[in-house]
């Protein structure tokens, strides 16, 4: 049990695909404007993560190695394609928000890098955690980034105001570079600066 | 038998993409129906918007269907389409404004000179709602579109009984810089629209987006929209737009008719 908790908790800090692996940017940097699409596109990220690994993982022995990579990706894609529908029927304003980018989610590097890198070797119940756990890693990053961001660009929670702005009898002036993508830049820096200086062991050697 | 075989390549390929191709079929025809209908409703949600009857928890089918009446007007010389005429494309339920645009019969392609909003081509026919009261038609919804800085803007314009006055303004699709161009979308920004004039009283276009704050004391404050900041290229496609749709090429020759003979 101790090795399940291990899967799913260490890519949250101690390893985190954003942060320590500096995979899945991208993504990271286009959707979190906002805490609402970031909340969706984790859950996507998530879902997609732990089911392609479990099915990866579920016919590894049978894979024939000059097409594995081909594999993956009509299994991560597949994934995609239904998540991106079942946003699309359930949470059509969201959708609308996240454009192109719930479909992006199948060049995410997060997703080959678990695929290639665990579920292709273990269980489909241990890859099934590693996705999950590389999920949260992720959602974690994204959630951290689109609070801050919608909160000092546009005073928003949520879309619930909770600094008043002054363009609306308010206050506060938002700062609107923080609606653009190079913030999500300077806060990813800033959280890797965090981690590694919590946890000296992540940092490079020269 | 080893895994390395072509034979046994060939079989894993094909029975894995069998099984994704039946996943993903699967999950697009269950959910199509689902998601026809949050499209439609969306669209009939800012058809709302722009006649300023939509509020939170309505049925937007039921005020819909009370109060709008929908038409199908010919751009070129302003006439209304009978009903008699309409088809499988000329249909107000099912038009398509992208579809129409690209389509031979029903689209033109759009002089160079003349293409100020940058949409190369445009319909020939155009689906209009009328807001109607008590038999009396009070507002009428214009589809209106053009190109922002990165996308094409779809959204709806409304004029009051007089024909000239803005009553509401929105637009429903769009993929404009979050925060500066998408402010499009800010429900403040489009108030300012409501009560400004669009046409002086020769008929001619007025309304204009201007960079910046408009002077409230000058000459021209009752037909001028302050520009969003830090999204100078939006701005100017939005005054493009709105100029172009209400100009000779767009909704112009029919405005004209309903002047002449008063709206009905």
């Amino acid at each position: 049990m101790n090795k399940f908790k291990k899967l799913l908790l260490d890519p949250i800090f101690n390893n985190n695909p954003i942060t320590a692996q500096i995979l899945g940017i991208c993504s990271a940097l286009a959707v979190t404007s906002k805490l609402e699409t970031s909340i969706v596109m984790s859950l996507a990220v998530t879902f997609v993560l732990a089911f392609s690994s479990f099915s990866i993982s579920l016919i590894r022995e049978h894979i024939p190695s000059s097409i594995r990579i081909l594999i993956e990706m009509t299994i991560i894609a597949s994934l995609v394609i239904i998540a991106d529908q079942v946003i699309k029927a359930f949470a059509y304003d969201v959708s609308k928000q996240l454009s192109v980018y719930v479909g992006l989610i199948i060049t995410n590097c997060i997703l080959m890098g678990r695929a290639e890198a665990f579920a292709l070797k273990e269980p489909p119940v241990k890859s099934f955690m590693d996705g999950i756990g590389n999920g949260l890693g992720y959602s974690f990053v994204l959630l951290v980034v689109g609070f801050t961001r919608e909160l000092i660009g546009s005073g928003k929670v949520l879309g619930f105001t909770v600094l008043s702005p002054a363009t609306e009898g308010g206050w506060y002036v938002p700062n609107g570079l923080f609606l653009l993508a190079p913030s999500a830049f300077i806060l990813i820096g800033l959280l890797i600066w965090a981690i590694r200086t919590w946890k000296p062991e992540q940092v490079e050697e020269e | 038998m080893s895994k390395e075989t072509k034979k046994k390549t060939v079989a894993v390929a094909f029975g894995v993409c069998l099984v994704c191709s039946v996943l993903v079929s699967a999950a697009a025809v269950s959910l199509s129906g689902i998601q026809a209908q949050n499209k439609k409703l969306d669209r009939l949600k800012n058809i709302l918007l722009a006649g300023d009857m939509f509020s939170k928890n309505v049925d937007i089918e039921q005020i819909y269907k009370e109060n709008i009446d929908t038409q199908i007007i010919n751009l070129e010389n302003g006439s209304v389409v009978p009903e008699k005429d309409y088809n499988e494309k000329l249909d107000p339920q099912k038009f398509d404004i992208k579809k129409m645009a690209d389509d031979p019969q029903y689209g033109k392609a759009i002089p160079a000179d003349e293409d100020k909003t940058g949409i190369k081509r445009q319909p020939r026919f155009m689906v209009i709602y009328k807001v109607v009261k008590d038999g009396k038609v009070k507002k009428i919804i214009l589809p209106v579109y053009g190109k922002g800085i990165w996308s094409t803007m779809y959204g709806f314009i409304a004029l009051g009984e007089d024909l000239q006055t803005v009553t509401g303004f929105t637009f429903y699709e769009h993929g404009e810089t979050p925060g500066l161009g998408g402010e499009v979308d800010n429900p403040r920004w489009k108030r300012s629209w409501v009560g400004k004039k669009a046409f002086d009283e020769k008929g001619n276009v007025v309304i204009e987006v201007i960079k910046g704050t408009v002077d409230q004391s000058g000459p021209k404050a009752e037909s001028q929209i302050d520009g969003l900041s830090g999204a100078t290229l939006t701005t100017r496609g939005v005054d493009n737009l709105v100029r172009y749709w209400l100009g000779k090429n767009g909704y112009g020759p029919y405005l004209a008719n309903l002047r002449e003979r008063g709206i009905k």
